[in-house]
């Protein structure tokens, strides 16, 4: 693994080894090759990098706090425990590293609508904001279950301008979102730009939303250096699509001594079916536009996923993660939705911090991992989101009424 | 000479364009589907695309996605697909099967084992809409060594340097994508069409196909005076859906739809409308 140039992937066609690639219909193709050219232009544009720079530091509020977690790290008897604040951010998660990006991307090509797929509702409500500040026209899809579950982040994006389609056909979930965004996309795509939200979708959208995201894990690697003088020995995220963690990992990947593992979501376990854990529990199709991991049945149809957050309730996952899986570079697993929920608590309580219901399935795992370390060695935790938009699905779990 | 190119030869001497209609398989059940298909054929019929259901139709608009939904709801899978096909060919040995779907299927079945199967049951051609010629060298050579032609789409958006791309992959036909949206949109311009098959005819000397956008027999009529072939779904989706499960009456009004386009594209063909090829 050591002789692996991290940089070359993907590569020019946009695979990470069989995984990736550009699996849309004609029509797209056009769209794609002209995202891709503004992309590789503008990323390496010293006008275009200051302009983002500048709007992570004075929109977002950049660079966030590795925060140290003494008193968790402390009741674990493990690992020191630090948590990568990306709850801190504007509009509470990492999807706004994301959004900001693909807004002067979309402005760059003179776009003047946006869409966006959204299952818990964070990436809508971090693209609905970039929207309004550019004063660009805003469309975003969600599964018509998912906007019940997450009112509050649907009610946001109205506020912030945004039209919202609760989407009816098929499971009515993230996965419906994105394919009646595909729908738009291919209808409006000479004034509309697609911003989706995770490392998914057809090349450049994996490499170019990891590149957006891959801040938290530069920042993170600095931050670590400076507070302890050396690397983390292992770092922790959660997986739906895998945004937060890919911006997590991906400046560490060459960084051998560091292990990594990402948590998917095992719903009411990986044993009953009823999870969202392709990487765990699925094996490789073709979806989205992508070829990855996938939740399927014998005949190839994409099966209804399960998890208590609406952001990890999706049956695929970006390629390069399933890339990683296959050479081994990053572990996978899964926490169940009690878990999931033991972690909320456990975090609120003892740190004084909410975390989101995907973000909870990381904590859950290092609350396992972090006891079976040293107290000299260290864990990174991305804290991806906060949790105000879960109270309600957390209250009505517990049987509480707000 | 495979049974497209054979039914594009004889169709090119009678100065008749082609009428393709697409029915998803297994809609409203798996056992209406192969009747339904002689059904077509015998109303006028050229060719035949059969749908292959699929659970996350992207570049399809509401009425197939519906399709694809009753279908699903008795498991209508791939493999059950190519049955039908070989049933078909029990009795038809002439009329040309296309399947049109997504690739996760052929892909969770197996390229290989997909184009033996699919070989052995007598099908034609395969165009899986979200398989761009970029990435089908691997299930291409399997196609051809079956004897089963890879058609591929062109769109409105595609790029001249694209279409030669495209134009060297594709056998069988080029299925032009008439209008940028999902299947079954509303706004198909013949006038801008007529001049955009022009253009393609300078890279392909393939028949070149029309869909997306054909709702009844006066636009069927349009796109037969300028295309080789006029691909109609949606227009004929809708009946299963307005049948509500009643698998007779839902063959029957296609057939009707179908005997009207033929008719209609028959005369603009015969009343001197000039000929394409």
């Amino acid at each position: 693994m050591s002789k692996i140039d991290w940089a070359a992937f993907p590569d020019a066609r946009g695979h990470f080894g069989p995984y990736g690639g550009r699996f849309v219909s004609e029509t797209l193709m056009g769209a794609l090759d002209e995202l891709q050219a503004v992309y590789e232009q503008y990323m390496g544009d010293p006008d275009f990098m200051a302009e983002l720079d500048h709007d992570l530091k004075q929109f977002v509020g950049r660079p966030n706090p590795l925060y140290h977690a003494e008193r968790l790290s402390r009741e674990l008897g493990g690992a020191q425990i630090y948590l990568k604040r990306e709850d801190l951010n504007h509009t509470g998660a990492h999807k706004v590293n994301n959004t900001i990006g693909q807004a002067l991307l979309a402005k760059r090509l003179g776009k003047t609508r946006i869409i966006a797929e959204t299952g818990a509702g964070q990436h809508g409500v971090a693209t609905a904001t970039v929207a309004a500040r550019l004063g660009l026209e805003c469309v975003i899809y969600m599964g018509e279950e998912d906007t019940r579950r997450q009112t509050p982040n649907v009610y946001r994006m109205r506020l912030l301008g945004a039209e919202v389609v609760a989407v009816k056909s098929g499971t009515r979930t993230l996965k419906d979102a994105l394919n009646e965004a595909m729908r738009d996309w291919v209808t409006n795509v000479d004034d509309t730009f697609y911003i989706i939200g995770t490392v998914a979708g057809p090349h450049p959208y994996p490499a170019m939303v990891r590149d957006f995201q891959a801040v938290i894990g530069r920042e993170a690697r600095e931050q670590h250096l400076e507070m302890t003088g050396r690397l983390p020995d292992a770092l922790v995220a959660c997986v739906g699509g895998g945004s937060n963690a890919i911006g997590l990992f991906h400046p560490f990947l060459a960084d051998e001594s560091v292990e990594m593992i990402g948590v998917e979501a095992g719903g009411e376990g990986v044993e009953t079916g009823r999870h969202s854990a392709p990487l765990c529990a699925g094996q490789p199709g073709v979806l989205h536009g992508n070829r990855t991991y996938l939740m399927e049945d014998e005949n190839g149809q994409i099966i209804g996923t399960h998890s208590v957050s609406a952001g990890l309730d999706y049956p695929g996952v970006g390629p390069e993660h399933a890339w990683l899986k296959d050479i081994g570079r990053v572990r996978y697993v899964s926490v169940t939705d009690d878990q999931a929920l033991a972690g909320f608590h456990r975090l609120t309580r003892t740190e004084g911090i909410i975390p989101a219901l995907e973000t909870s399935h990381a904590v859950a795992h290092v609350l396992e991992l972090a006891p079976q370390m040293r107290p000299d060695q260290s864990i990174v935790m991305n804290l991806s989101g906060r949790g105000d938009k879960d109270l309600n699905t957390v209250a009505e779990r517990e049987g509480i009424t707000l | 000479m495979s049974r497209i190119e054979q039914r594009f030869a004889e169709l090119r001497e009678q100065n008749r364009a082609a009428l393709i209609p697409y029915v998803t398989a297994g809609d409203p059940e798996p056992g209406a589907t192969v009747p339904l298909m002689h059904a077509l054929v015998a109303a006028g019929a050229d060719l035949i695309e059969l749908g292959v259901p699929f659970s996350d139709p992207m570049a399809d608009g509401p009425v197939i996605q519906k399709a694809c939904e009753r279908a699903l709801r008795f498991g209508t899978g791939l493999r059950d697909v190519l049955g039908m096909v070989a049933e078909f060919r029990k009795t038809d040995s002439r009329t040309p099967v296309v399947l049109m779907g997504y690739l996760n299927p052929v892909e969770r079945m197996g390229y290989e084992a997909f184009a033996s199967s699919a070989r052995a049951a007598g099908l034609d051609g395969l165009l899986t809409v979200d398989l761009p010629p970029e990435e089908s060298e691997d299930v291409v050579g399997l196609l051809e060594s079956a004897g089963i032609d890879p058609i591929f789409l062109v769109a409105p958006t595609t790029s001249e340097k694209r279409i030669d791309h495209v134009a060297r992959a594709a056998r069988g036909f080029v299925y032009y994508v008439s209008l940028k949206g999902v299947t079954g949109s509303q706004s198909l311009d013949t006038s801008a069409l007529a001049e955009r098959l022009e253009g393609l005819r300078r890279h392909t000397g393939l028949p070149l196909g029309v869909g997306f956008g054909v709702r009844d027999a006066r636009t069927a009529a349009q796109v037969a005076a300028v295309a080789d072939a006029v691909v109609v779904g949606s227009a004929i989706v809708r009946l299963a859906e307005d049948h509500d499960g009643d698998a007779d009456g839902f063959a029957r009004a296609a057939a009707a739809v179908v005997r009207e386009m033929r008719d209609a594209m028959d005369a603009a063909r015969s009343t001197g409308v000039a000929a394409s090829v």
